[in-house]
């Protein structure tokens, strides 16, 4: 396995790691709650639907011509990937409230008891929650599972490194038989929006016409610079915060898609 | 709203989230990029140096965003 091809894989474990960790909770608070026959088939849907999105999008995007491919798809993984980035910064830097799993486990189970009576068999609160939970989780995770493995043509690759977080997130689900609140989340986020970021300005650059000092090897430099440059950012903010905490009257707000925001 | 509007919304908020400007400021340094190195110089430092000072200016409009 190359360098990139590692690099690929990881990136898409890690992601997809964060995003099933989050689906999970939504899946454990439903199934716990109202039905888990339900929520499950809500589950099967949504990988179903996922897996052919990834089917019928894949092909298509690898038939284009590699240097389209390349600025394209660059453009699109930077773009994606400085908003992780973003976000983990604002979350380490303590403007952004970080993921609380056993909150909107909470939340999610609360909703559940409250959204009316169950019946015998099939219960569809259940499934339309699981399935939207896993669909728009899952979605990120397509998204980057599509444009990593087109751009080197290893998508099956990418969807193998996808299956194997999702397989370790709900073995390790099974066993706590809680919300996986001790991953490190925005960490990892932290890590993929380095990564994204990075095979984003490298392979959008090589399909705008640039050549990068080293070839591939340019990586190397690219990641550790970009990770340098994210940390010093968020340790600035964080001491600027520190030296003037009366100013820092923002609320924070995050909700279970991870849309969240930081309102005035 | 129709249904095209709205799965092109969604597709929008998807992929350029809450901060446009940083889109914006991709595809523009994506196209310098192809400008720089079609009249024949080399063209790597182009994107690093956009995508820190987006990445920079993001985060200050946040952290600005965040305490008024």
């Amino acid at each position: 396995m190359s360098g990139a091809e590692l690099g690929l894989a990881l990136s898409v474990f890690l992601a997809c790691t964060v995003e099933a960790v989050e689906a999970l909770t939504i899946v454990l608070a439903v199934g716990s709650t109202r039905s888990w026959s339900s929520a499950m088939s809500g589950v099967g849907a949504a990988v179903l639907a996922l897996a052919v999105i990834v089917a019928a999008l894949g092909p298509a995007i690898t038939s284009l011509p590699i240097d389209v491919l390349r600025v394209l798809i660059g453009g699109l993984l930077l773009i994606f990937g400085l908003q992780w980035l973003r976000k983990a910064i604002l979350r380490s830097a303590g403007l952004k409230a970080k993921h609380d799993e056993i909150q909107i486990y909470e939340v999610q189970s609360t909703a559940a008891r409250a959204a009316g009576a169950k019946h015998d068999g099939f219960d569809g609160y259940a499934f339309t929650i699981a399935f939207k939970g896993v669909l728009l989780e899952g979605l990120e995770v397509a998204f980057i599972v599509l444009t990593f493995g087109a751009n080197q043509h290893r998508v099956a690759l990418a969807a193998a490194a996808a299956g194997l977080a999702v397989l370790v997130v709900v073995a390790a689900g099974v066993a706590a038989r809680a919300p996986l609140a001790k991953v490190p989340e925005n960490t990892l986020k932290f890590a993929v929006g380095v990564m994204l970021s990075s095979f984003g300005m490298f392979w959008g650059a090589e399909g705008a016409g640039a050549s990068w000092p080293g070839g591939d090897a340019a990586l190397l430099a690219i990641i550790p610079g970009v990770l340098i440059v994210a940390i010093a950012l968020s340790k600035t903010v964080a001491r600027t915060l520190d030296s003037a905490p009366t100013a820092h009257s923002g609320q924070v707000t995050a909700d279970s898609t991870d849309q969240a925001t930081v309102s005035a | 709203m129709t249904r095209a509007r709205t799965f092109g919304l969604a597709v929008w908020e998807f992929i350029v989230g809450d901060d446009w400007r940083t889109a914006i400021g991709v595809a523009l340094a994506l196209a310098l990029t192809a400008l720089v190195a079609a009249i024949g110089v080399s063209a790597w430092w182009v994107m690093p140096l956009a995508v820190f000072g987006l990445l920079a200016l993001s985060i200050r409009r946040a952290a600005r965003g965040s305490s008024r």
